[in-house]
């Protein structure tokens, strides 16, 4: 069931919030599509059927630019612009993929898996496994460069709110849990602590969920990509953390 | 007659000694009762003198340095007030070989005049550019800007003039001026030196930027590193406040504009200009996306010039001297002049003001008289801790924006640093993946963990471990910042990274046997 009602929410999840400009036509892939002005490239190769992979952008948030997979090419614009944060133009030409689109993307995934929890990848149902499904990676080889470096696998596992739980060795630092706090409820009791790969979510100044301001309306985990924040009512046993064998 | 004495006041001095010299100077002409006047004035750039003090000599000056506070009463002995002979004399300052080759448009005044008398700002040109900016119209400075050809000193060398503009065209109100004083670059010093030598200068510059645009307020956000920066600067927007070069009706005018400094907490990516304009706004300094740009939606949310220190404080010339003089100086695309700040293992290390068009060896050579050790140079890294490094064959490129891009390097915010043959470029590849690493906002995927990983990778390369799979995947990530990075830090870490590795392969540690192996069968 978890899968089905993902899958179609992946579905109908256009990548950033709808705008209501005046009608500006472009195309992705070669397909003609009108969108309003303001609109994001993404929600237009949405709207066009051209499934771009994302993991920090959602219909329900300002777009962000953090995760880097919705990288796009634009015929006449140099690079590889995320199209998340870059709004449509009339007549513009995208194209959502390529061979070194595929490369990049791969890349950036693999820095994901280097600092996540193998365990969790095989049978899982979040967002993260959808991304990965579409990029095409799903772990890094056995003797991949990346392993064994430093990782958050070691990380907060926050057990202290009664519906929820925050699993930071299962955290992609993406800011959606923060963003959902901040744009959805107005509570601004997430926040992201340290720089760097020292970044964290935490709660609060430093607190635990239960001891913050948080007021356990629940839209930092329906935000969530990687199943970091999940409801507790899933795991009748109690919840375990995965195998981090991968990093 | 009152004689003057100048003693530098900038930072380096007085890291050097210059407030003891000058304490000393006081108390050795009180008690000498001589008719002395000690003048703080700015550095003039040239480091292996400082602390250089000068006398004025019926209008010349002549310059004594390194000096230090116990060689005061011998050079008041040797008769210092009439430019007597002593060990640390070098003769009239203009005459200092390194300073009289440079062209000082930007740091003309620099270390010429005591920083915070607005008479003596006045007295050399000041405000010349405001008031003639003031009787025109906004949209023809702005014209005069685009001829100058100036481009951005802050390391992106986008056309001022073209910035102004489309801040000029904006149509939303209040509009600010925002001048970024975060010199975080390893090995650069020219912003420092305006600040703390011709902090005036600045004011100027951004009050023609406010008149040219339409902008009512302006943000110097200084680096907490500068405190000699940050009370310079405070004390001449108070003073220019006093006597009416900021606030209302200025010179006359009907110019509107005032400015405040605003002082960050210690991060590099917040001299990346839109995380420094989340840093003003009271929040962690993260990088936004662009677009919007800030020219169109910056502070606020507002139409906002973001410029470095150097772009704007080489304004004030370009108004007072007409955009076409500026271009006179430089070469192709690159018009003007470039404060070059030389540092590193170097013999004469300081600033260097000069045209675009020399060559690297002219500047490190010349100017530089070498490696400080006396060992042969083995790299250059050019455009601070993002730039790449050079090989020492490389040393005759051009220093244009254009030449140095086609040998794969960036001229950034003109930082020069030369490494001797003592050198580990391994080490220094290292480093450029940890000072990502470190300076990250953590914002975007590739810097947050791909810094941390290319860290691990060089690791595992020097230590020879599966030397040839760890270099293709260090090759990989570095293609996974550039083109993936939401900004220019993980976008250009790759350049040091990559030039390391390419220019110096012999420096990733010795190949072990397996891979000899994989290399000969790939054959």
């Amino acid at each position: 069931m978890w899968s089905e009602l993902r899958a179609l929410r992946d579905g109908i999840d256009l990548g950033t919030p709808p705008r209501d400009g005046e009608p500006v036509t472009l195309s992705v892939d070669g397909i003609p599509v009108t969108v309003a002005a303001g609109s994001s490239v993404l929600l237009a190769a949405g709207i066009a059927g051209c499934t771009v992979p994302k993991l920090c952008a959602s219909d329900t948030l300002e777009a962000f630019g953090s995760c880097r997979v919705c990288l796009v090419e634009i015929e006449g614009r140099r690079g590889y612009p995320a199209s998340c944060t870059t709004p449509v133009d009339e007549g513009m030409q995208v194209r959502t993929t390529s061979d070194m689109l595929a490369k990049l993307r791969r890349g950036v995934i693999e820095l994901y898996l280097s600092d996540f929890p193998e365990g969790d990848i095989d049978g899982g149902w979040s967002q993260l496994n959808t991304t990965l499904d579409q990029v095409g990676v799903h772990r890094l080889a056995d003797d991949h460069p990346y392993r064994s470096g430093a990782n958050h696998q070691g990380g907060v596992l926050d057990m202290s709110n009664p519906y929820f739980v925050f699993d930071q060795a299962k955290c992609i630092v993406c800011s959606r849990c923060v963003r959902a706090c901040e744009e959805i409820q107005g509570t601004f009791a997430l926040t992201i602590d340290g720089r760097g790969f020292g970044s964290t979510v935490v709660a609060g100044q430093n607190e635990s969920f239960l001891e913050s301001d948080c007021v356990s309306c629940g839209a930092c985990v329906q935000a969530c990509p990687s199943d970091a924040l999940i409801e507790k009512s899933l795991f009748p046993g109690g919840y375990e953390r995965a195998d981090s064998s991968q990093a | 007659m009152t004689a003057r004495v100048f003693v530098p006041c900038d930072a380096l001095s007085v890291a050097l000694g210059a407030d003891e010299v000058a304490a000393r100077l006081v108390a050795e002409t009180a008690a000498r009762s001589l008719d002395v006047t000690v003048v703080r004035n700015g550095s003039r750039g040239l480091f292996w003198l400082e602390p250089m003090i000068e006398v004025d000599v019926g209008g010349m000056r002549h310059a004594y340095g390194p000096v230090e506070a116990d060689d005061i009463p011998s050079l008041i002995d040797a008769g210092l007030l009439d430019a007597g002979a002593h060990r640390t004399n070098l003769g009239p300052t203009d005459q200092i070989p390194e300073l009289e080759r440079q062209t000082r448009l930007t740091f003309a005044r620099v270390g010429v005049i005591d920083p915070r008398s607005l008479d003596d700002y006045l007295a050399h040109g000041g405000f010349d550019g405001l008031r003639r900016a003031l009787a025109m119209s906004p949209s023809d400075v702005v014209d005069e800007v685009e001829a100058s050809g100036l481009r951005g000193r802050g390391g992106a060398a986008f056309p001022t003039g073209i910035k102004w503009r489309t801040v000029l065209g904006a149509p939303a109100s209040p509009k600010y001026v925002v001048a970024n004083a975060d010199e975080g670059d390893s090995g650069t010093f020219a912003d420092r030196m305006v600040m703390e030598g011709d902090p005036f200068c600045l004011i100027e510059a951004m009050a023609i930027a406010a008149h040219a645009v339409g902008a009512t307020h302006g943000v110097i956000y200084c680096r907490s590193e500068y405190p000699h920066s940050i009370a310079t600067l405070e004390h001449c927007i108070g003073v220019a406040r006093q006597y009416g070069w900021l606030g209302t009706s200025i010179a006359g005018s009907v110019l509107e504009f005032d400015i405040e400094v605003r002082v960050g907490a210690g991060a590099y990516i917040c001299g990346e200009e839109t995380s420094m304009l989340e840093s003003i706004e009271g929040r962690r300094g993260m990088v936004r996306p662009k677009p919007p740009l800030p020219a169109l939606e910056g502070l606020y949310g507002k139409p906002t010039v973001v410029n470095n220190i150097i772009t704007l404080a080489s304004v004030p010339w370009i108004l007072a001297h007409g955009g076409a003089a500026y271009s006179g100086h430089g070469v192709g695309r690159s018009a003007g002049t470039l404060p070059v700040q030389l540092a590193g293992n170097i013999r004469r290390g300081g600033l260097v003001e000069v045209p675009f068009g020399i060559t690297v060896r002219e500047l490190i050579e010349d100017f530089g008289g070498g490696t400080a050790s006396g060992r042969p140079a083995r790299a250059v890294q050019i455009g601070g801790p993002l730039g790449a490094y050079f090989h020492n064959d490389q040393l005759d490129t051009v220093l244009d924006y254009e030449a140095i891009a086609a040998a794969g390097g960036l001229l950034g915010h003109g930082g020069v640093v030369v490494f001797d043959d003592t050198v580990d470029m391994a080490v220094q590849a290292r480093f450029a993946m940890e000072f990502c690493a470190v300076e990250s906002c953590g914002k975007c995927t590739p810097c947050r963990v791909g810094s941390t990983r290319g860290v691990e990778l060089i690791d595992k390369i020097v230590l020879g471990e599966q030397r040839s799979a760890n270099i293709a995947q260090l090759e990989d990530l570095c293609e996974v910042l550039e083109h993936g990075s939401l900004c220019a830090l993980g976008g250009l870490t790759p350049y040091p990274v990559r030039s390391a590795l390419q220019h110096f392969p012999e420096d990733f540690g010795q190949r072990n046997q397996q891979d000899e192996h994989d290399a000969q069968e790939n054959i």
